[in-house]
């Protein structure tokens, strides 16, 4: 290596620092660190009209989901169901305000917010126009926003809490349960075409041209 | 192999774009640049003792509060997954308790682990100690489970008479030892662990 190469043709590694000579991948191929194994590239064909269209479907589900009952309980003739909606809504005591305010925010509003802040930086990209403003600032944050985005978690503990009370009343899945499991695998999928690297340098690219 | 910071370079985090050091700002994404978080193990140790704090209490105020006919009951995180088990569903028990007690016991052991052995400058299975902390990052959140369960169950259960549940203070010290142990792994620069490589290289004592 040189000894003053010029910055913006390196790529660093940000699990162990190491530097290499940035080159894009062929589509399908990963640029992987040698040093610690952290995938720094990862490319695949169609990648951002993919990543558009599972958002869009998360949009729709998340939206959808919460208005729909995700459970419904039976027991001696008395019957109630929830969604999300009641979820948040349903303040009873102190500690529950902030239980399932956080549960709201974390299982939908974050979700909601990281897809729409991807749409809103991958949609003009895609459509080959300029990036909208704050495209950068609106990518960072969906990329923080990630670890806080718990809808898988979520499913698990509708199966919990069905098992959980099945002694004292009569539990089924509603549609929104569904909806939810559905949303879980296309997040995953989703965040498997996510390559940070090719779309910081498409943001580049678009504003450089 | 050389490093951003062997070459005077900073590497961003968030882009892992390469920019001379002294730069404030990433000029591609905005991140604020450091070459090394210099408090990351401050900040580490902080968010761990805080949501050990919260563990305590969490496991030994009642998570759920169940009113039937028959009475009241209340029951806490081990209480409840034991309560589970007798019902003969050993497999969702068993996810109860390794959500809530082995992923969060191992959690603070594995983060503490990563943090000591940064500072005595440890070159030992460095590759291990990486996947250790991506471990650590990619199962912190599946702990709320429990705390889910808990809204789910008081926003659902409320049959007047014939039963209610209403949440214990159990489930707010949970979820917050969960939310300050994944801030505390989100804390810890991974790059501490290979620096300990350089410095030996360097200095052959």
């Amino acid at each position: 290596m040189t000894n003053h190469p010029d910055p913006s043709t390196l790529i660093g590694c940000p699990s162990c620092d190491a530097v290499y000579l940035a080159r894009m991948p062929a589509p399908g191929e990963r640029a992987v660190c040698e040093r610690c194994g952290t995938v720094l590239i990862s490319t695949r064909e169609n990648a951002g009209l993919h990543i558009l269209a599972l958002s869009v479907a998360v949009l729709i589900l998340v939206i959808a989901a919460s208005f729909f009952p995700f459970l419904s309980i039976n027991a001696a003739g008395m019957a109630n169901r929830v969604s999300l909606w009641d979820v948040a809504t349903s303040f009873r005591s102190g500690v529950l305000v902030l239980v399932s305010v956080s549960t709201v925010l974390l299982i939908v509003l974050v979700p909601l917010i990281r897809t729409a802040l991807l749409v809103y930086v991958i949609g003009p990209i895609e459509l080959g126009r300029p990036p909208l403003r704050h495209a950068r600032d609106a990518f960072r944050i969906a990329q923080e926003l990630k670890p806080w985005a718990m809808t898988e978690v979520f499913s698990i503990g509708c199966a919990v809490a069905l098992v959980k009370v099945s002694s004292l009343a009569h539990l089924e899945f509603g549609a929104a349960f569904w909806m939810f499991t559905a949303l879980s695998v296309i997040v995953i999928v989703a965040d498997r075409y996510l390559c940070s690297w090719s779309i910081w340098r498409a943001l580049e690219e678009a504003d450089n041209a | 192999m050389k490093t951003a910071r062997d070459m005077g370079l900073v590497t961003c985090t968030g882009c892992a774009s390469v920019w001379p050091d002294g730069t404030d700002r990433c000029g591609r994404c905005g991140a604020t640049l450091r070459s090394r978080h210099d408090n990351s193990l401050q900040l580490v140790w902080a968010f761990w003792a805080t949501g050990l704090l919260f563990y305590i209490p969490a496991n030994l105020y009642p998570m759920l509060v169940t009113s039937t006919i028959v009475g009241t009951q209340s029951s806490t995180i081990v209480g409840g997954a034991v309560e589970i088990a007798k019902h003969g569903e050993i497999g969702i028990a068993a996810i109860v308790l390794f959500a809530s007690v082995v992923i969060p016991v191992a959690k603070f052991i594995a983060i503490a682990h990563l943090a000591i052995s940064v500072r005595r400058g440890s070159i030992q299975s460095l590759h291990g100690r990486q996947h250790l902390y991506e471990v650590v990052e990619f199962v912190g959140r599946w702990s709320m489970i429990d705390v889910f369960v808990v809204a789910i169950l008081s926003a659902l259960v409320q049959l007047s008479v014939i039963a209610s549940i209403q949440p214990g203070p159990a489930a707010l010290t949970f979820a917050l030892s969960v939310i300050f142990t994944m801030l505390s792994a989100r804390s810890f620069d991974t790059r501490l662990i290979w620096d300990s490589l350089s410095t030996r290289n360097e200095d052959p004592a």
